[in-house]
């Protein structure tokens, strides 16, 4: 199995209003594929409908080879998902936050002991692990929750916006750790909003009132379109007066 | 085979981690019902005590020393003075020194020994209705007791009404508070506080990481509502102990009965918490919708404090609806009747509708969207 996602015209209604028209992309197993968009462009639709939160109004998508309509229930088991709001419980510990969603994933006893303990070390927490979130540096919280999203070795997993509010060094890390898991064969769809991490991207699609405006590798798109960065690009794409690309 | 725990205890564990956490929260909660048996014990009981009473005697004789004699010797009522004359009552009651004034027409004693009419004006302070005719319905009691005595003594035959007011005897309104008490606690800890915990992950997204992971919604809702189902069980025993021992509320029923409908009470409150959660978008909006549309009906439209007869004929259809006013039928019902399954099976059949509709609803709202 080497395509990861697959989406085939996939549309989204709400109403009268498209919020998704049509698209059509593939990831491939292990990719870190960078789904860029400005706000209203219609990704959280997309993204919902990938992790089965949102029925689409047509078309297909497939994620670890699961139909996202009919099998939504085996797509949960194999994604992981950090959204863009934090999702780790701020009132329990790491250690107990780790407990929680290995049990929900359905790991072992043993296998949540000693994958918590080797994401501990990873991590440095040290004693830190056994201190409520809350009282973590952002940096390390948001590290944590894209560890823990990673616990039960998903196929996939969804980043939201992962590195909202988190300093250069760490966001620099946080991708080390992005590398590293689909060094492990782990695909990563991600949403970002800083297009100097767009950069960092295998592939990157950027989407543009539902639709995606363009697609492909970071050096490619630029020397299609002409651009010295990928900053421009989204300008350009997102901007409806900006002239059409020849 | 590899030791593994389910996905719902691993939520359910968090939950219980939750609120255990929660210190203040929990301390609160643990010892709301006892505050609030106490609070409505003595301070809202609207049986009334100590009565002020001022006589108006200008011409005293036996019958109206003895009757007076018997207003001292009663519990209820306390001597204040005598007045000149009827006149002269306005001014304390204006001041609130005297709650009723007795007076006596001249030749009391002489007209009773007659036959003759003997007449004798009550006046209540009744700016509270409920307590003005209270005070009044006790005046009266002591009056006619005595005119029942020296009727037997004297001559001929006096019809002389009794009340006898039944289940509660000495009319303490405490018996009548407590079962409702029970609805007002458990609703509380129920809808409250799902309503308050389910919203706050929906506010902090982390619901939407549940949603997406392999738990299923019934899953996420009895994990979350369970540990609040021991929690209210705790509740209606410290409830309960707290009436028994402070204010001997009688308990004449099944003790499993009556725990067994609360739980059913208590889960239809869990299932309306997790419907509100559902509907509102943030915390703040659950928990004023989980007060204004639990907390209030409660107390308003159950007949815990105002009886439904006396409510306005368009809203009594109203409180059909209101899960606590079953409740308080069928507490009230096993507390003080001491009744069974045979007289209650209706409430419990109209709650354990409620329960069934409300679940559905709250499983739906729960489910992805997907349609």
């Amino acid at each position: 199995m080497s395509v990861a996602i697959d989406v085939r015209d996939l549309t989204r209604r709400f109403g009268t209003f498209t919020a998704v028209d049509s698209i059509t992309f593939q990831v491939k197993k292990g990719e870190v594929f960078g789904f860029l968009g400005a706000n209203g462009a219609g990704k959280t639709t997309a993204i919902k409908m990938l992790i089965g939160l949102l029925a689409p109004t047509s078309g297909q998508a497939s994620v670890a080879g699961f139909d996202v309509r009919r099998q939504t229930e085996q797509v949960r088991r194999v994604i992981g998902y950090m959204s863009q709001r934090f999702s780790l419980y701020e009132d329990l510990t790491g250690r107990e936050n780790i407990t929680l969603y290995g049990g929900i994933y359905g790991l072992t006893d043993a296998e949540i002991a000693s994958r918590g303990d080797a994401l501990i070390d990873a991590l440095h927490l040290g004693k830190s692990a056994d201190d409520r979130v809350a009282s973590l540096p952002l940096g390390w919280k948001q590290k944590l929750a894209f560890s823990v999203a990673l616990l039960h070795q998903p196929a996939v997993v969804f980043l939201d916006e992962p590195t909202g509010g988190v300093d250069p060094i760490t966001r620099r890390q946080f991708w080390e750790m992005i590398y590293a898991a689909a060094a492990r064969g782990t695909t990563v769809f991600v949403t970002t909003h800083y297009l100097d991490e767009a950069e960092y991207c295998d592939r990157v699609s950027i989407m543009v009132d539902g639709r995606i405006g363009a697609m492909g590798t970071p050096a490619d798109l630029k020397d299609e379109f002409g651009v010295a960065t990928l900053d421009e690009l989204f300008v350009q794409l997102a901007r409806p007066t900006a002239a059409a690309p020849g | 085979m590899a030791l593994r725990s389910s996905a719902l205890s691993a939520f359910m564990v968090k939950e219980l981690r939750h609120i255990l956490r929660d210190r203040q929260t929990l301390l609160i909660l643990l010892l709301l019902p006892l505050a609030m048996v106490v609070l409505f014990g003595f301070a809202l009981r609207s049986d009334v005590k100590d009565v002020r009473v001022v006589f108006v005697d200008p011409a005293p004789d036996y019958a109206t020393t003895a009757l007076r004699g018997r207003f001292a010797g009663n519990g209820r009522f306390r001597i204040v003075g005598t007045a000149p004359s009827t006149a002269d009552v306005e001014p304390l009651f204006r001041r609130g020194d005297a709650d009723v004034a007795v007076v006596f027409a001249p030749e009391f004693a002489r007209r009773l020994a007659e036959g003759t009419p003997a007449r004798l004006l009550l006046i209540s302070d009744a700016s509270d209705p409920n307590t003005g005719s209270m005070m009044q319905a006790y005046a009266s009691a002591v009056i006619s007791s005595y005119q029942a005595e020296i009727g037997a003594t004297g001559r001929g035959v006096q019809i002389v009404a009794q009340t006898r007011m039944r289940y509660n005897p000495r009319l303490e309104s405490v018996n009548l508070f407590v079962p409702g008490l029970i609805a007002l606690v458990l609703t509380l800890v129920t809808a409250l506080m799902t309503a308050i915990s389910l919203s706050h992950e929906k506010e902090r997204g982390t619901l939407e990481v549940l949603l997406v992971s392999p738990l299923r919604p019934w899953q996420i809702i009895v994990g979350k509502v369970l540990p609040y189902l021991v929690l209210a069980f705790a509740n209606v025993v410290t409830a309960l102990v707290a009436a028994w021992a402070i204010f001997h509320v009688p308990f004449r029923g099944s003790i499993t009965l009556l725990l067994f409908s609360s739980m059913l009470y208590a889960m239809v409150g869990l299932a309306l918490g997790v419907l509100i959660a559902a509907v509102t978008s943030s915390q703040r909006a659950a928990m004023i919708a989980a007060m204004a549309g639990t907390m209030l009906p409660n107390m308003l439209l159950s007949g815990m404090i105002f009886p439904i007869a006396s409510l306005p004929g368009w809203l009594q259809p109203a409180t059909l609806v209101v899960p606590a006013r079953w409740f308080i039928i069928i507490s009230r019902g096993i507390m003080l009747k001491g009744v069974g399954l045979h007289y209650l099976w209706q409430p419990l059949v109209v709650l354990a509708v409620m329960l069934a509709v409300l679940l559905v609803g709250a499983i739906r709202s729960f489910k992805p969207r997907l349609a």
